[in-house]
Formats: C-alpha cells, sequence, structure tokens
C-alpha cells in the first residue's frame, strides 16, 4: 500500500495495512460454529481486541445468510471489520465492507495460533527481517516497490526511477530518482544515500523535492530521516 | 555466427539511423554480411541516407504479411555487394509489425547474413520494443545532454526486462554510443562530459562521434559517412567503434584531448 502525496501538505491521505485474522467458515456453517465454539471455550478471550476478517470463499452464502454469520461472530466477541471472497454485488448497506488483495503472514497464520492458544503454548511471534537487495542499477522509469521492508540498492537510481519501501532506503550508488521511505506510516523510516542527487525524498508522506534540499548537500553522502512533521536531511561523515 | 544487433536510443534525433547506416557500412567495408533493418514503420528513412529510396518495391510488413518473400523484399548497396537494406513500409504504421512476423523474419535473416542490425525508432512503444526484441546486443546513442542521457537509462532498463534475452534470464550486451559530442561545447560547461555520461549510465563505451557537418553532408547525398568520406573524424570513429564490436581493443578517442584530429577538420573546412 503506498501514501498518497498531495499536493498541498495541509490534505494528507494515507494508506495504512494492519494485520487481522482471517476467518474462514466451512460449509455446513452451523458445525463449524459449533467448532468455534468448542475451540473458544478453551481458550477464552482469544479474538478478544482482534480484528477479524471473514473469508467467504469456502462457504457460497447469501446476503441474509452472511449478516446472519457476522451476528454471530459478534455475539462470540468477534469483530468482523470486513469481508472477502464474495462478488462485490453481494455487499449490502448493512454488512462489512468488501476487501481484496489481502496477503498471508508468514508465521502469524491465525490457524497456527489458534492451535498453540489451544494447546497453550503460544509460538514465538517472529518478526520477519524483510529486506530487498537490488544489485543492478535502477534505471528512469522502473519502479521498485517492496512495502515490507527496507530496500537497499547497490548500484544507482537513475533520474525518474523511484523506490518506494515500507522501512528504510539505502541507496550505495547515487540517488537521482525518487526514494519514498516509511510509505506504511513508518516514521522512524529513513533515507542513506551515498551521493544525493534525488528528485524528491519522502518519509511517511513527507517529502521534499530537489528545489527543497540544500545545494551544500548535493553531490555528497547524505540521510533523510523525519522530525516530527519536518524532513530533515543532513550530509554524512 | 549471425548477430542481431538493436541501435536505440529512447530520444529521437540523436542519431540512431545515422549510426545504423554508418556502422553497417563500416562492418560491410571489412567484409562482413551485414543487413540493416528499419523499424520505424510509418516514418522510414533508413532508405534515404542509404539512398536506396528509389529502389524499395516490398518492405518488411509485406514480407510479414506475406505479400513478399525476404529475397525480393532486400535491397542490395549499389556501393557494397554485401551490405543490404531491408526498409520499413511509410504507408502503414507500427501497429502492423507483429511480435511472431518480427520474430519469423529475424530468424531468417539470421540464416544469411552476419550481422543483423536493427534501426529502432525512437519511443518506447511498440516500434522500439519489437526492434530490441531479438537483439543479442544494442547501441544506446545519446548526446551528451541531460534530456537524452535520461531516455537512454530508460532504455537500458528496457533491454534489460523486456527482449527475449532478458526474459531467459541472460543479459542483452550493450554498448554506448556518444554522437554529437562537440569538445569546445563539452569544456565550457555547455554539455555534459563523457565521464558524466558514463558515471550515469553505467555502460562500457563503444566510441564517441564528433559533430560534424560531414554527417549531415553524407545524409544528404544518401550514402553512410563512413562511404562517403572514409577519412573524416565522424568516419574514423565509426570504422574504430564498428572493430571494438567485432572484438577488437582499440584505444579510445576522445576528441577534446586530440588536437590534431580538429585541425585536420578545420584545415578540411577551410580547404
Amino acid at each position: 500500500m503506498s501514501s498518497l502525496v498531495c499536493q498541498r501538505q495541509s490534505l494528507r491521505f494515507r494508506a495504512r495495512s494492519y494485520m487481522a485474522f482471517a476467518i474462514t467458515p466451512r460449509a455446513p456453517v452451523v458445525d463449524w460454529l459449533a467448532d468455534l465454539d468448542a475451540n473458544l471455550e478453551r481458550s477464552k478471550g482469544f479474538f478478544a481486541g482482534h480484528p477479524a476478517v471473514l473469508d467467504l470463499s469456502g462457504v457460497n452464502l447469501r446476503a441474509p445468510a452472511i449478516a446472519h454469520l457476522v451476528a454471530a461472530l459478534e455475539e462470540r466477541n468477534i469483530r468482523v471489520l470486513g469481508i472477502e471472497g464474495v462478488d462485490p454485488a453481494t455487499a449490502e448497506p448493512g454488512l462489512p465492507p468488501v476487501l481484496r488483495g489481502g496477503r498471508g503472514t508468514p508465521g502469524l497464520e491465525a490457524g497456527e495460533r489458534a492451535t498453540a492458544a489451544v494447546t497453550g503454548r503460544l509460538a514465538p511471534q517472529r518478526q520477519s527481517l524483510a529486506s530487498l537487495l537490488i544489485e543492478d542499477p535502477v534505471r528512469s522509469g522502473q519502479s521498485i516497490v517492496f512495502t515490507e521492508g527496507d530496500v537497499t540498492v547497490l548500484g544507482s537510481v537513475g533520474s525518474g526511477a523511484e523506490i518506494v519501501a515500507g522501512g528504510s532506503i539505502h541507496v550505495y550508488g547515487t540517488l537521482r530518482g525518487r526514494a519514498m521511505a516509511g510509505v506504511n506510516g513508518n516514521a522512524r523510516a529513513r533515507i542513506f544515500c551515498h551521493r544525493v542527487e534525488a528528485e524528491l525524498l519522502a518519509i511517511d508522506s513527507y517529502y521534499k523535492t530537489a528545489d527543497d534540499i540544500e545545494d551544500s548537500l548535493r553531490r555528497g553522502p547524505a540521510q533523510a530521516w523525519l522530525e516530527g512533521s519536518t524532513l530533515k536531511i543532513s550530509a554524512m561523515q | 555466427m549471425a548477430h542481431v544487433l538493436v541501435v536505440t536510443s529512447g530520444k529521437g534525433g540523436v542519431g540512431k539511423t545515422t549510426s545504423t547506416a554508418a556502422l553497417g557500412a563500416a562492418l560491410a567495408h571489412d567484409g562482413d554480411r551485414v543487413v540493416v533493418v528499419d523499424f520505424d514503420v510509418g516514418l522510414r528513412n533508413l532508405d534515404l541516407v542509404l539512398g536506396a529510396e528509389r529502389r524499395v518495391v516490398f518492405d518488411v510488413i509485406s514480407v510479414i504479411n506475406g505479400v513478399a518473400k525476404l529475397s525480393q523484399a532486400l535491397i542490395r548497396d549499389k556501393r557494397l555487394e554485401n551490405l543490404f537494406l531491408l526498409p520499413a513500409s511509410q504507408t502503414r504504421d507500427k501497429d502492423a509489425l507483429t511480435e511472431e512476423g518480427v520474430a519469423a523474419v529475424i530468424a531468417e535473416l539470421r540464416d544469411r547474413f552476419d550481422w543483423i542490425i536493427c534501426d529502432s525508432p525512437a519511443g518506447i512503444e511498440r516500434g522500439a520494443t519489437l526492434a530490441m526484441r531479438h537483439a543479442d546486443s544494442a547501441i544506446i546513442v545519446t548526446n551528451p545532454e541531460v534530456s537524452s542521457v535520461r531516455d537512454s537509462d530508460r532504455i537500458i532498463g528496457l533491454l534489460d526486462s523486456k527482449t527475449v534475452k532478458a526474459e531467459r534470464g541472460e543479459r542483452v550486451d550493450k554498448h554506448l554510443l556518444i554522437t554529437r559530442y562537440h569538445p569546445a561545447r563539452a569544456a565550457r560547461g555547455e554539455m555534459l562530459s563523457i565521464d558524466d555520461v558514463l558515471e550515469i549510465l553505467l555502460t562500457p563505451l563503444l566510441g564517441i562521434i564528433p559533430e560534424s557537418e560531414e554527417v549531415l553532408r553524407a545524409s544528404n547525398v544518401g550514402s553512410p559517412v563512413t562511404l562517403n568520406n572514409p577519412l573524416s573524424a565522424p568516419a574514423r570513429a565509426y570504422f574504430d567503434a564498428a572493430r571494438r564490436l567485432r572484438g577488437e581493443e582499440i584505444a579510445m578517442h576522445v576528441p577534446n584531448e586530440s588536437k590534431g584530429l580538429f585541425g585536420k577538420l578545420f584545415g578540411r573546412k577551410a580547404a
């Protein structure tokens, strides 16, 4: 997901991604609800405070049935913030919004966690150290988008190329294009480059264009970070 | 072993067609069998630069459409018997080029020639992508100024992603040809220096062609500069580039380092 950087800074739209449980009912739904109840009995409050998405790709339900299922889950303190796996046409005003483009999260599968919770031992939550290494120069017109973590470029980033990262951006060559770090709302992300001639630097949707980058910094090694709502750039020795 | 070479740039007017003709003639002059293929369907120029415009009957589109056989469409150069032209159609547009048709034509040309030089149209659309599609190597023609360099950077990215070789996980060999280089203007900082261009594009240099009236003069009489005036500075730079393409090691001649070269140039002008 990417931030939408507006021309006028007073109005900022930002996209964010969150982790949610995907609950996948099986047919017949009545039996599945009974299984769910049995599991909840053993680990009460498992879903407490966690948002959930209802994946209906395994069952064939019409709008009234979906509304009934959502209500049944609410009774069990499971808040459904969206549904997926259904035709958007089946969505009715009363139902949670239809979501698309969800991705699985390795290491935090709801099913695995449920099993772990039931047996009483919670597997250590491993945060995956996501990073992307680009060994070649990034050419004009190319766009590297990696919202999961850091991007490291060994070569240069050409004028008219762009790097979009959920984490920090490291460029060991010359950064001539655009670098947008922390696009998921990560204000701690930074941009480092061996030589800054960038067209645009952005962190968490706060940006500076080439005109705003001091001449004294140009052509030297630099880093950019966010201090409150100000994008700071300084030379690196 | 046939070698498919695309001459490309992204930007228009940098000297792709001139370079295609000059290098094709230089390679043919040294004995190789060469065909130059015009991919600029709708805006063909290569026939004019080679002086073959009055002998065009069929073209690459008629071969693709099965109207003519390849041997009927190939035009033999009047000066060099092993230099051929496959012209573009002037009445059609780039949509007439099909992926399969281009593949078939290139495959057939591979059997007959040592060098297949594809003259790409400007831009990054269909004509340009199909011209580079089957290339074994590419010559990126760049003028020493920022817009041309950025467009070349873009083209290099496409060569690394949209060619058959790239899709097989191989690399298209890339050579940079800097044309219209003006040493005096570069020295005054009005042009990018050779070092600036190389630093941005990170591509091996094939040659530096100095800006010269000889190039225009040769185009106007329908002759590649390497045939029209083989001793002129641009012609010699093209001959050197052609020999480098064959794998020969030749010292690079940076025009501003050689006063003698420009002394000769000015001498010729005064004469």
